[in-house]
């Protein structure tokens, strides 16, 4: 019999055990709502053909390849915060392993998902094995994405197997037959013997080992699925990187969401703690800084070979018809990078100096706005327009950076203190951010082929309904898996708080004074 | 064996269109109404269109119009793009050199469309529909065997098509050689474009035979190639204008 923590079994056991209440049968009734609405869609799309969408000649890839290189790029943070932390043995991942790699899990099958809407004969799937052809990019893909989903099943499951034992071994006088049937199967026999925690360590060590190659495998291949080709702006040799780094970068956004979600909801605020959110914190300002090098240097190199091929395809996103996406792309980004570094620059004294208060900041956004409506919409006044011309205007576009600047670095303070809500702002900036980059990656390019004129995309219902039904599957899907899984790993918790304790025991011995001498030579004073 | 290909003099082309008409016909495309053309869907196997193919692109004012126009069947490429990425083997080149796609077979990934750096492949984003007395003149020509749909057979949604330079007459002439029991002859066949060119700009025949007539005309100092950069080697070759 394994013995919970009692103050575990309060936050993390009972609730599972306990039947689901109003509130997960009311997010439940909606998103199967919203996936009902998806499957109709679905139908309407399988019977009447792939015309339903906005696709056309030349874009034939549309908004579904875009869902799908983002959603797995989305579940990169499993692989990196449970594979990698595991394996650099932080301590810190504990309490948050099992959300990262459930998102990869359930990243993955709604990217597949993805797939199947967008070819025209899912029916014919099973044609990829049966003839598959080696040299397909295609191939490799499905490949990888099947190896990488079981493989991060199977790590979802390792890491889920001793704490499903001790949801089995205390389950309550009056619990379900499902419930024991369940606890017991998924278990597998585990005890918790000394021999079976050695083979348990031995098998994460190596799954971690494994799944970080293929999680990477999986982001190259997929941008090879363009950089293959001939098409102007996807033959990139930094493309496979570029996905792979972009991929770490909305997983970590994304995780960043989930987690605070799942802490609120569940009320897992003792687990998930504001160190948690500093330490991905400089991960993710890691990533953004490695994003930005990936995209100045991806965009400067078109810029400046000016090809007669490339280059229409970078001006459509500088001040084109993508101009929207690719700015609206960047702002997130600098957005999000800007609010996770300059509040950790800050000194902790700075809120004596008044300008670093919200409302200041508000103020300061407030007048940017109206300055910035006054510039792009048209002038009501003859003396507006007479102060139109080039130069007023360039210096009020000033104006108006510098007052948001000073917005944000007045609202700095404010996301000092709340670090989560921080963490939450810039990770919704990334992972929408992130959407957008994929879409600049995939339509620009397919618009502007070769030899067929040049035509633009745009979604349709049927486009837009099965994104967000994508969208509400995995809401699902994390919905019932928390409510029958714990959302902490609480053998791992545990296993911390040992390690923590047994630390705590460890006296650090003093230098020796041999050593000081030598240090004292050196001109170290004490 | 025949390496099939073909010759397009553009100082003869007049741009009337008629090879596209004969290949609709011939190879059962079907007609899609207006709101659909808008989004190019339009499936033309044989298409007949500018170049520049960017309406943005300045071409000049009357007189002065430096517009050129173009007629553009499958290249049939010695080193294809599209096969290279077909991930379920859907698309091939068989031993005469025909680019060939099994509609049977093709999953609709549409990534061979999007590899085609000349865009002839189309996909079927509805079911073919023949409008009136259209429907009651299909070609009745079929490729098909087991697993095998090809040619001019009726296309389902959801697959990719594309010319073949008529493959049904090519099978039809080695069918009408075996059964007078000689050997096939490569001027025994050519494509529904070629013999219907009214100004003779096309010539079809065997690549591979010295004397034959596109083998002459492609050592012609006015012979390009479409896109020769794309390292695709396509064996339908041009002739320049002038």
């Amino acid at each position: 019999m394994l013995k919970a923590d009692p103050q575990d079994k309060a936050r993390l056991l009972d609730p599972i055990y306990a039947l689901p209440g109003k509130r997960f049968w009311l997010a439940a009734a909606i998103l199967l709502g919203i996936i009902g609405w998806g499957a109709i869609m679905y139908f309407r799309q399988l019977f009447y053909g792939l015309g339903e969408t906005g696709m056309d000649r030349p874009v034939y890839w549309g908004i579904y390849m875009v869902n799908f290189v983002f959603l797995i790029g989305v579940s990169m943070s499993g692989t990196l915060i449970s594979a990698a932390l595991q394996l650099t043995r932080a301590e810190w991942r504990r309490p948050i392993t099992r959300i990262a790699e459930s998102l990869t899990v359930f990243g993955l099958l709604v990217a597949s998902l993805q797939l199947l809407f967008d070819i025209g004969h899912p029916d014919r799937l099973a044609n990829i094995i049966i003839y598959g052809r080696l040299q397909s990019p295609l191939l490799w893909d499905a490949n990888s994405l099947t190896i990488y989903i079981l493989t991060s099943i199977f790590a979802l499951y390792l890491q889920l197997l001793p704490d499903i034992a001790l949801l089995r071994d205390n389950l309550p006088a009056n619990a379900q037959g499902w419930q024991k049937f369940l606890y017991t199967r998924l278990s597998l026999g585990w005890k918790g013997n000394l021999t079976q925690w050695k083979r348990l360590e031995k098998a994460i060590n190596t799954v971690s080992v494994l799944i970080i190659p293929i999680g990477v495998s999986l982001h190259t291949i997929t941008s090879w699925v363009f950089s293959t080709t001939l098409q102007p702006g996807w033959k990139s040799t930094i493309l496979g990187p570029y996905f792979v780094v972009g991929a770490i970068f909305s997983g970590i956004g994304m995780l960043f969401m989930v987690m605070t979600l799942v802490s609120q909801v569940l009320h897992l605020e003792k687990y998930i703690e504001e160190k948690h959110y500093h330490l991905l914190g400089w991960l993710f300002i890691v990533m953004s800084a490695l994003w930005f090098y990936f995209t100045y240097t991806e965009n400067l190199t078109l810029a400046a070979e000016q090809e007669s091929l490339e280059f229409p395809v970078l001006a459509s996103k500088l001040w084109g018809d993508f101009a929207l996406s690719f700015w609206g792309m960047v702002a997130l980004m600098v957005i999000a990078s800007f609010i996770m570094v300059v509040p950790k620059l800050l000194p902790s004294g700075i809120q004596k100096i008044f300008i670093f208060r919200p409302q200041f900041s508000a103020a300061s956004a407030g007048t940017a706005a109206v300055l910035g409506a006054i510039i792009l919409f048209p002038k009501l006044t003859p003396f507006q327009a007479d102060l139109s011309f080039p130069k007023t205007t360039t210096l009020a576009w000033v104006l108006v950076g510098l007052l948001l600047l000073s917005a944000g670095l007045s609202i700095s303070f404010w996301l000092k203190r709340h670090v989560a809500a921080t963490s939450v702002i810039a990770g919704a900036c990334v992972v929408f951010g992130m959407w957008l980059e994929r879409w600049n990656i995939i339509i620009p390019t397919i618009t502007q082929p070769r030899l067929i004129p040049y035509l633009n995309y745009q979604p349709t219902i049927v486009e837009i309904s099965l994104t967000v039904s994508s969208l509400a599957v995995l809401g699902l899907l994390f919905l019932i898996f928390f409510k029958l899984f714990p959302a902490v790993s609480i053998w791992e918790v545990n296993e911390g708080r040992v390690i923590d304790s047994a630390q705590s025991r460890i006296e650090i011995p003093a230098p020796k004074p041999i050593q000081t001498r030598s240090l004292r030579a050196r001109g170290y004073k004490r | 064996m025949p390496r099939w290909g073909m010759v397009i003099d553009l100082d003869k082309c007049v741009a009337c269109q008629g090879c596209s008409v004969a290949c609709r016909f011939e190879n059962n495309t079907p007609a899609v109404n207006p709101g659909e053309a808008v989004k190019g869907r339009a499936i033309r196997w044989n298409d007949v269109f500018q170049i520049p193919v960017d309406p943005a692109e300045n071409t000049g004012v009357y007189p002065n119009v430096t517009t050129r126009y173009i007629s553009r069947p499958c290249m049939h490429c010695e080193n294809p793009a599209c096969i290279k990425v077909c991930p379920v083997q859907a698309t091939y080149k068989d031993e005469e050199g025909l680019v060939r796609v099994n509609y049977q077979r093709c999953i609709g990934c549409r990534l061979c469309t999007v590899a085609c750096p000349y865009g002839v492949r189309y996909f079927n984003w509805y079911a073919p529909q023949w409008e009136g007395s259209l429907a009651e003149h299909l070609n009745p020509d079929r490729i098909e065997g087991a697993g095998d749909l090809e040619g001019p057979s009726i296309r389902p949604k959801g697959v990719v098509e594309k010319c073949t330079f008529c493959l049904q007459r090519l099978k039809k002439a080695h069918a009408q050689a075996d059964a007078e029991k000689r050997s096939f002859r490569a001027d025994e066949y050519i494509p529904a474009c070629v013999q219907t060119c009214p100004g003779k700009a096309r010539f079809f025949g065997d690549l591979d035979n010295p004397s034959s007539s596109v083998s002459q005309l492609q050592k012609s100092e006015r012979a390009f190639l479409l896109l020769e950069e794309a390292g695709t080697r396509p064996q339908v070759i041009y002739l320049r204008e002038g």
